[in-house]
């Protein structure tokens, strides 16, 4: 198919979040002739990458990131772009609102259309169009009959969005129109039955790809959002920065004031994690027993921090023992011995659990 | 041909693919970039990258939990 345009084959920008309907998606038009080059978009809350690094339990698993693989499965090339700084209005200042959790789903495949077609990314022109691996009916803030329209409006993309897996449940696009892709070998999929993505992917024998639980967004997590909800609290405004945003991914965290929270690792992987930002932050080391190191967000005062001693001890080796030594180091560089006695399970009040 | 070096200790994937990939942008072909990483996901990430983009990765290494890589740039 894909008549040529000015001269060289039609271009397409295909969003792709490492998970299989955009890796599908690609795959039908790049099957059609189309030069088609990926585009995948890092705002900090991607469950992609990051949280594979920390957890040491999970590095039994290859740590790939699911996009380049897709788009090494795919052979086209993949733009990574940090969209982190201006990604920051889509989640504080969301048109549309937020889904069940704090996901500004609607606003945020808003941007990403917006930004593929608009980003620098490749030097010889622009993008002629825009592809995603929407289905109607599958979610249900952004994927739906109403809302599907929305995102092509105010994206600025219109006609120049297409869904494959999609299109024939919606009105012809400029590169069906103009003749540079087949509508007729494009898909009517809808609603949340997965069998017909399944189906396509075995035709094209993909059986290895990512099907991440609740997407590929923290903002769609219960959990986290509850901790981003009590970040914003805590600051007295909404507002994050990314180390942020990568410190709710990891951790038990526990509010057992309002004027601090702690952080405690979970295993050494997340310990390794917190250490990269012990010197900006209060911490406690375990030195008695093995145990987790603990960061204080926040200003505790001297009953506080004893307080914050007793529940990182509770997570440590020593959680049975009478007591135990820990070190509390202070961001100037001071370094306070304390002797605590851990707490007992029923001294943790439930409430100081952020997100549970 | 300049060889050129690139430190994304500290930053976890897939930012030091980012940094490599914006850095390559402003090289030319056959210039040199050496990038040094600390997460360990960028043996598996920027090797990918490399593949994707047609970029020759010369050497890729790890010592001591730092990962180190030179990739020679071709457009």
């Amino acid at each position: 198919m894909a008549g040529y345009r000015n001269g060289r084959r039609p271009r397409a920008a295909a969003l792709i979040s490492g998970g299989l309907d955009s890796m599908l998606a690609a795959k039908v038009v790049l099957d059609q002739g189309v030069d088609v080059e990926g585009v995948n978009f890092f705002t900090g809350f991607c469950v992609e990458g990051h949280t594979h690094a920390i957890r040491k339990r999970e590095r039994s698993k290859v740590k790939r990131n699911n996009a380049l693989w897709t788009a090494e499965q795919l052979g086209i090339k993949l733009h990574i772009v940090d969209v982190i700084d201006d990604y920051k209005d889509v989640v504080l200042n969301p048109k549309h609102g937020y889904g069940a959790n704090l996901n500004p789903c609607l606003d945020c495949k808003t941007f990403m259309v917006k930004n593929a077609l608009t980003e620098d990314l490749v030097t010889d022109g622009a993008f002629d169009f825009v592809i995603t691996g929407e289905v109607v009916g599958q979610r249900p803030m952004s994927q739906r009959s109403d809302t599907m329209p929305v995102i092509a409006r105010e994206s600025g993309a219109g006609d120049r969005l297409l869904r494959p897996l999609s299109a024939r449940n919606l009105p012809p696009t400029l590169p069906e129109r103009e003749g540079w892709v087949d509508r007729n070998k494009l898909y009517g999929f809808h609603g949340r039955d997965r069998k017909p993505q399944i189906a396509l992917a075995e035709r094209y024998g993909f059986t290895d790809y990512a099907q991440p639980a609740g997407g590929c967004c923290f903002l769609t997590d219960q959990r986290y959002s509850r901790k981003l909800k009590d970040l914003w609290d805590a600051k007295g405004e909404r507002d994050y920065e990314l180390d942020d945003i990568m410190l709710l991914k990891v951790g038990r965290h526990l509010r057992p004031a309002p004027n601090y929270k702690l952080i405690v690792g979970r295993e050494e992987g997340e310990n390794n994690f917190l250490a990269g930002f012990r010197r900006q932050f209060l911490h406690l080391r375990m030195v008695s027993h093995e145990g987790p190191l603990t960061l204080i967000d926040g200003s505790p005062d001297a009953t506080d921090l004893t307080l914050a001693a007793r529940i990182a001890a509770r997570y440590s080796q020593g959680r049975d023992a009478p007591e135990v030594r820990m070190e509390a180091c202070h961001t100037d560089g001071v370094t306070e011995q304390l002797l605590v006695a851990p707490l007992a399970p029923w001294e943790v009040d439930p409430r100081w659990h952020i997100g549970t | 041909m300049s060889a050129v070096h690139l430190d994304t200790s500290g930053l976890l994937c897939p930012l030091p693919v980012i940094r490599t990939q914006d850095r390559i942008k402003t090289l030319a072909c056959g210039d040199t970039l050496t990038v040094v990483a600390s997460d360990p996901g960028t043996m598996q990430d920027i090797p990918a990258w490399c593949r994707v983009h047609g970029h020759v990765l010369l050497e890729s290494a790890e010592q001591e939990d730092t990962f180190r890589f030179v990739v020679e740039v071709r457009r």
